[in-house]
């Protein structure tokens, strides 16, 4: 226990003085962030659950769309902004963007939420691949639809209000630093304290076996829904967060990205190690790391790499780093190696 | 919104004709996810992609100056060779394992196949122009390009063709035997992995037909793929797999269901209708099995 907290304060430090080490790099530091809130919420689905869904990317372009738009919404009419596209005819004052921003968040992480439970009935109620499919539909049909939406841009994209001018040019990346690892510490807080929880426990029962657990007295419904409630909260305010980062929305290059981000984060959780609390952060990190280390080699090739990547990764590595790591030092993980039963299991093969 | 399609019958026939021949096509590439569903139990992302790439095929023989309708012979060929080497360089892996493994695999195929041609063949749409003219039907109010007709009719003899093979051939009745007990098809002497291997190369060859097809009467893009794999995958789960006249029913259905909805809601909804689509019916046949506590399997 000692060595955990000392472990977490280390993280904590390194993680705000980061902005201040690598100074370059801000902006990439909070993509990482908001990478591996998405990673871990997927876990909660694709690692605990058993549930592999394409569809958390709905909740995250649904939060990156709203918190722009309430940001626009609260002091200026939003289809004038959006027709007049790039040409900014109304400035936010920083008391209004700031303002704007912490009503947006909120918003664009409780509506996502309203949504998961409304539609969770009736999807959560599909298992396996048919889940798959039918969430991989709902994520591209709801980027599809947003692209013919006039109010919010349509085909050519929604500017989201620029920073105001406080502070210099370094204020922008260090405030989007600060807001994604905020959401990355508070994620990473409230989903440790889930898995802590007898509900870890009723997640893993229906992965397991599903009708086994509702035999048992479980309402699997129930426990599915608040799962997935809990993915869209922290999915809408990673996307929020990351709407005002990159500064545009369109809405299926950058909002509903089921090619790029909704894939990212399934193979993030994977190559970190599914149905574990650190696979995901660790699968991200390196994931980001290759990602950018590399993708700048492939100039135009991202894309090959990425398809080449998930390939390697789902048919060679599907117990991913902390899969492997817990094979090889089975005691690092809690687990009590039988010396002699695990001789008898090899002399079986 | 406008509804100017239920006023005027010649709009409506015009819709449904149309949907009609679209729906064939469509048909064609479901029989084809269908039957490596049933055989290999893989659900393949990557399916509308090899549509796409049988397309090009098509294309470039435009482009070098033969008709493209003779890339209904040739890019079957091609797209078999294609098929049998994604078999064995990714999915006899993938195979016997958990199906999410499957359909994560073959997205990764489908971006990879996406990109590449989007680097070989450029981000524009293209078409190849048969030529065909023009049928006019009730005092020039309904026009049908005979391409379309023409497609049709090529979808269907290619899948009597098949269907006739499966029934008969040795092949054919190994694939079958493979679908419904594959070890004990591997007990009686038939080679599953040849089999399986030869499904997949079927399959890419029905999507090169598709494709090649596809490019005379539409249009091809290389982002276009996922489209079409939902919409086979839609086909396949509301006719259920085997079921053959099923799937030219609700093919077809589809295809006029694509039609209204570009007429009702607009062609930039087009897309989005279909998507929502398939998510309406999982749900419909989600809460109708449920009130019989099953679930779809």
């Amino acid at each position: 226990m000692n060595k955990n907290i000392i472990l977490y304060a280390a993280i904590l430090i390194f993680g705000l003085a980061a902005p201040f080490i690598f100074p370059a790099f801000k902006v990439q530091l909070s993509i990482l962030c908001v990478l591996i809130v998405l990673a871990t919420t997927w876990n909660i689905q694709g690692g605990e659950m058993g549930y592999n869904t394409f569809g958390n990317i709905l909740f995250y372009g649904l939060g990156m769309y709203l918190c722009a738009s309430v940001q626009v919404g609260m002091f200026f009419p939003l289809a004038e902004w959006t027709e007049s596209g790039g040409e900014k005819t109304f400035v936010h004052t920083p008391s209004q963007f700031f303002q704007g921003m912490a009503v947006g968040l909120v918003v664009a992480a409780v509506i996502p939420t309203i949504v998961a439970g409304l539609i969770g009935y009736a999807i959560l109620g599909l298992r396996g691949h048919y889940f798959a499919i039918c969430t991989l539909g709902l994520g591209v049909a709801a980027g599809e639809i947003s692209g013919g939406i006039e109010i919010i841009g349509a085909g050519q994209g929604f500017t989201t209000p620029p920073f105001p001018n406080v502070g210099g040019l370094e204020a922008r990346g260090e405030f989007f630093y600060f807001l994604s690892f905020g959401a990355l510490v508070l994620t990473f807080l409230a989903v440790r304290a889930i898995y802590s929880t007898r509900f870890k426990l009723i997640l893993n029962a229906i992965r397991d076996n599903e009708d086994k657990a509702e035999a048992m007295g479980i309402e699997t419904m129930k426990y599915k829904i608040i799962g997935w409630m809990v993915s869209a909260f922290f999915c809408g305010l990673a996307g929020g967060i990351m709407g005002g980062l990159v500064g545009y929305i369109d809405s299926t290059d950058v909002a509903f990205d089921g090619r790029e981000m909704g894939v990212f984060m399934v193979l993030m959780a994977i190559l970190g190690g599914k149905g574990t609390l650190w696979g995901p952060v660790i699968g991200a990190t390196v994931f980001h790391i290759f990602k950018e280390g590399f993708w700048t080699f492939f100039l135009g090739w991202q894309y090959v790499a990425l398809g080449v990547l998930i390939v390697v990764i789902v048919i060679y590595f599907p117990e991913g780093i902390m899969g492997w790591l817990r094979e090889k030092y089975p005691e690092r993980f809690g687990e009590v190696v039988d010396e002699e039963d695990r001789k008898a299991q090899v002399e079986l093969k | 919104m406008d509804f100017m399609v239920f006023q005027y019958p010649m709009i409506t026939i015009q819709a449904c004709l149309d949907g009609i021949l679209l729906g064939v096509l469509f048909a064609l590439i479901a029989y084809g996810m269908a039957l490596q569903w049933g055989v290999m139990n893989i659900i393949n992302i990557a399916q509308g992609d090899l549509v796409i790439l049988g397309g090009y095929i098509a294309y470039f023989m435009y482009l070098y100056g033969i008709h493209p309708a003779w890339g209904v012979i040739v890019s079957p060929i091609i797209m078999y060779f294609v098929g049998v080497a994604i078999y064995k360089l990714v999915i006899n892996k993938v195979v016997d394992r958990d199906l999410f493994i499957s359909i994560l695999a073959t997205f990764g195929i489908s971006i990879l196949f996406m990109q590449l041609m989007n680097f070989a063949f450029g981000a524009d749409v293209v078409l190849a122009n048969s030529g065909y003219g023009t049928t006019f039907l009730f005092d020039s109010n309904v026009v049908l390009p005979n391409s379309k007709i023409f497609s049709a009719f090529i979808s269907i003899v290619f899948a009597i063709c098949l269907v006739v093979y499966m029934k008969k051939s040795k092949l054919g009745r190994a694939i079958r035997a493979t679908a419904q007990n594959a070890r004990a098809a591997k007990i009686l002497g038939v080679n599953t992995e040849k089999v399986y291997a030869a499904t997949f190369g079927i399959n890419a060859a029905l999507c090169g037909v598709a494709g090649a097809l596809i490019s005379i009467t539409f249009t091809i893009h290389p982002y276009m793929g996922l489209p079409y794999t939902i919409r086979s995958f839609m086909i396949v789960i509301v006719a259920g797999l085997g079921n053959l006249p099923g799937v030219a029913m609700s093919g077809m259905g589809l295809g006029v269901f694509e039609e209204f909805a570009d007429y009702i809601l607009g062609t930039e909804f087009r897309i989005g209708s279909v998507f929502l689509l398939l998510v309406l019916i999982l749900v419909y046949r989600r809460f109708k099995l449920s009130r019989k506590r099953e679930y779809l399997k």
